[in-house]
């Protein structure tokens, strides 16, 4: 069966992930050596040592996502978190920089490694460098192939893949974005920040609620529609083509309905992102696919419904798993 | 200091593409000229006929041509792509994403502002591995740049410094999109931008630029007045991304500026001359939003321009 890899911000996410049915959990430290550097998640060294704990009594693995670009003159923080991850006894570490890499796999060379969707490896030529410079052992696969570029992948690779299956979706290549940083100043890939809250003002007008990032309007919204968040990619823009979500709708991936083709693919392991969202979040769509992968052994039919109160602007997308997304 | 001209991003007629290139060498005062179809492996047919002249008529104007490999390489045929560059002889590769390096197998290189090259650890990695210029990405501050040109002085590094920045890389063409095709029956429709399509906001103010998969800024990147911050923090080429203008005119700015010939207001007053109603950005550099223009620190970054002299 694939394994369902969850998230967590918080120590209380990592047991409900857990009490959900997680085979692992995916966290970071509360710094900027992870890509969901946010106020108040995220972990310090002593939550992670006794989450990883708690973990592995339930049969749970915990993996450690320093998955940012060390700014340089400072790669030693990044090296710091993955020493302390290690004896922290962290199952696995996802990595994104070439550099943090490099460090990982000669300082501790035992150590499992993981390539973080964030180092875009979008092709088996790109993985096998990873695997043969630093043992990747499994590569997190950019959001931007169909099914059957999954499964060519696997076929070709000594990795084991992970996919995406739940939540928000980069519409650029991960890793390789700096809209944020452009309107901004904070990047994914420095500060571990995509379109960041303290940038982010709504005001009242006549027409309704505007949204903005940075000083650029990303959406305006009629007083009968809910205002969502101002997600660089996800605004309403113009061009003399047109105007509207000219990227992406403000939608979230959900492959549930594409678990069978996943599987048949060859795929090792099914990702939820979030690491950014509360419990009840992290409960519920854990839940959900746990029981969607049961059906899918067992043969029966999933609700694929129900799922809908958790995605963005209560719609979904199978994103390019689809070939036609593109 | 070197001066460099990054591929042409967009989707220009072939016969065109080739006459730029052609006046390149014939006109533009610059070093090294990095040549291929990066952003579309659609596009790449258009021009694969032309590539061979080009080269050699750069070539024999003494510039040093690089072919630059594809930016997202997903599909088999872009795979194939990619291994057949990294297999020529007589001209260094580009390398614009690490698919390539494996086929590359520690021979001599160059590497794009595409790859993710934040600090000098990695940049120290790649350069163990044949990387002889790193050209870096366009959003690391000066601090950053300064910091790994200094940890591989046996390499060249080079900032972009000219052109609308690039930003992002999707595999769905926003060209298509907007035009209400599907990529694989795209019709090609960006060749209409030769010089991108403007994305505004909802209150019309200018934000960025669609050229298919890839999403650059609006604002052109102007770095002449930090020059000579660059040059003393040991990077030893600038990067100019072609644009729909006069690129000679462009080069030769630069060339002057560098030169001790033109101070970097009088050079940015002909920049935007020769590429009028684009506004100019150095924000990156500044550790500020990529958008922002810092005029005032370009003063003062001029003052150690003019004492260095030459550059």
């Amino acid at each position: 069966m694939m394994e369902l890899i969850c998230p967590a911000g918080t120590p209380a996410a990592l047991k409900s992930a857990i009490d959900a049915g997680a085979d692992a959990i995916y966290c970071g430290f509360n710094d900027e050596t992870n890509a969901r550097n946010f106020p108040g998640l995220n972990f310090s060294r002593d939550e992670l040592r006794k989450g990883i704990a708690l973990a592995h009594g339930r049969g749970a693995r915990v993996l450690v996502a320093i998955n940012t670009f060390p700014r340089a003159s400072a790669v030693d923080i990044w090296h710091r978190a993955v020493d302390d991850a290690v004896n922290a006894g962290a199952d696995a570490l996802i990595l994104a920089d070439i550099g943090v890499m490099d460090y990982a796999a000669r300082r501790h060379p035992n150590q499992r490694l993981h390539v973080s969707v964030q180092a875009a490896a979008a092709n088996p030529d790109a993985i096998a460098f990873y695997a043969e410079n630093f043992g990747a052992r499994r590569v997190v696969l950019p959001r931007v192939l169909s099914v059957p570029e999954i499964a060519e992948i696997t076929r070709e690779s000594a990795c084991e893949t992970e996919v995406f299956v739940f939540g928000g979706l980069c519409v650029m290549a991960e890793g390789r974005c700096s809209l944020s940083s452009y309107a901004t100043g904070k990047s994914p890939n420095m500060q571990g920040v995509c379109s960041p809250p303290s940038h982010v003002v709504y005001e009242q007008t006549a027409e309704g609620t505007k949204s903005s990032l940075g000083g650029f309007t990303i959406n305006r919204f009629a007083a009968s529609e809910p205002a969502g968040y101002p997600t660089l990619c996800k605004g309403r823009f113009s061009t003399a083509q047109g105007a509207g979500y000219i990227f992406e709708d403000p939608v979230s991936l959900d492959a549930t309905t594409l678990l069978r083709g996943l599987r048949d693919a060859g795929v090792t392991a099914l990702k939820i992102e979030g690491r950014q969202r509360g419990r009840a979040y992290v409960e519920s769509v854990v839940r959900h696919f746990r029981h969607a992968l049961a059906a899918l052994e067992s043969g029966s039919e999933t609700d694929i419904a129900s799922l809908k109160p958790f995605t963005e602007g209560q719609a979904s997308t199978l994103g390019a798993y689809r070939k036609a997304w593109r | 200091m070197q001066l460099s001209l990054g591929p042409v991003l967009y989707n220009w007629a072939p016969e065109r593409w080739r006459d730029f290139y052609f006046r390149i060498a014939d006109e533009a005062p610059v070093d090294v000229v990095s040549v291929g179809e990066i952003v579309c492996s659609k596009r790449s047919p258009f021009f694969a006929d032309h590539i061979p002249a080009v080269v050699e008529r750069l070539q024999s104007a003494g510039k040093q041509v690089l072919l630059g490999s594809l930016i997202l390489v997903s599909l088999r045929r872009e795979r194939r792509q990619t291994e057949e560059l990294a297999a020529a002889e007589g001209v260094l590769v580009e390398v614009n994403d690490l698919t390539c390096l494996r086929a590359l197998a520690g021979r001599p290189h160059a590497i794009g502002p595409f790859v993710n090259i934040y600090n000098e650890a990695s940049a120290a990695f790649h350069a163990a591995r044949g990387a002889r210029r790193i050209c870096l990405p366009p959003e690391l501050p000066l601090t950053s740049v300064a910091a790994i040109a200094k940890a591989i002085p046996d390499v060249t590094t080079e900032v972009f410094a000219f052109g609308r920045v690039p930003l992002a890389i999707s595999a769905r063409c926003y060209h298509a999109r907007l035009h209400k095709l599907a990529k694989d029956n795209c019709r090609f429709v960006c060749e209409k931008d030769p010089d991108g399509l403007l994305l505004k906001t909802l209150e019309q103010q200018d934000f960025l630029t669609i050229n298919g998969v890839q999403t650059l800024s609006h604002t052109c990147a102007n770095l002449l007045g930090e020059a000579g911050l660059l040059h003393e923090s040991s990077v030893g080429s600038l990067r100019l991304s072609p644009q729909d203008c006069d690129m000679v005119v462009v080069a030769r700015t630069f060339r002057d500026v560098l030169d001790g010939r033109e101070d970097a207001d009088g050079g940015s007053r002909r920049l935007a001359a020769a590429y009028p109603s684009v506004p100019f950005a150095n924000g990156f550099l500044w550790a500020e939003p990529g958008h922002v223009y810092r005029q005032a620190r370009s003063g003062e970054a001029q003052g150690s321009a003019a004492q260095t002299g030459s550059l």
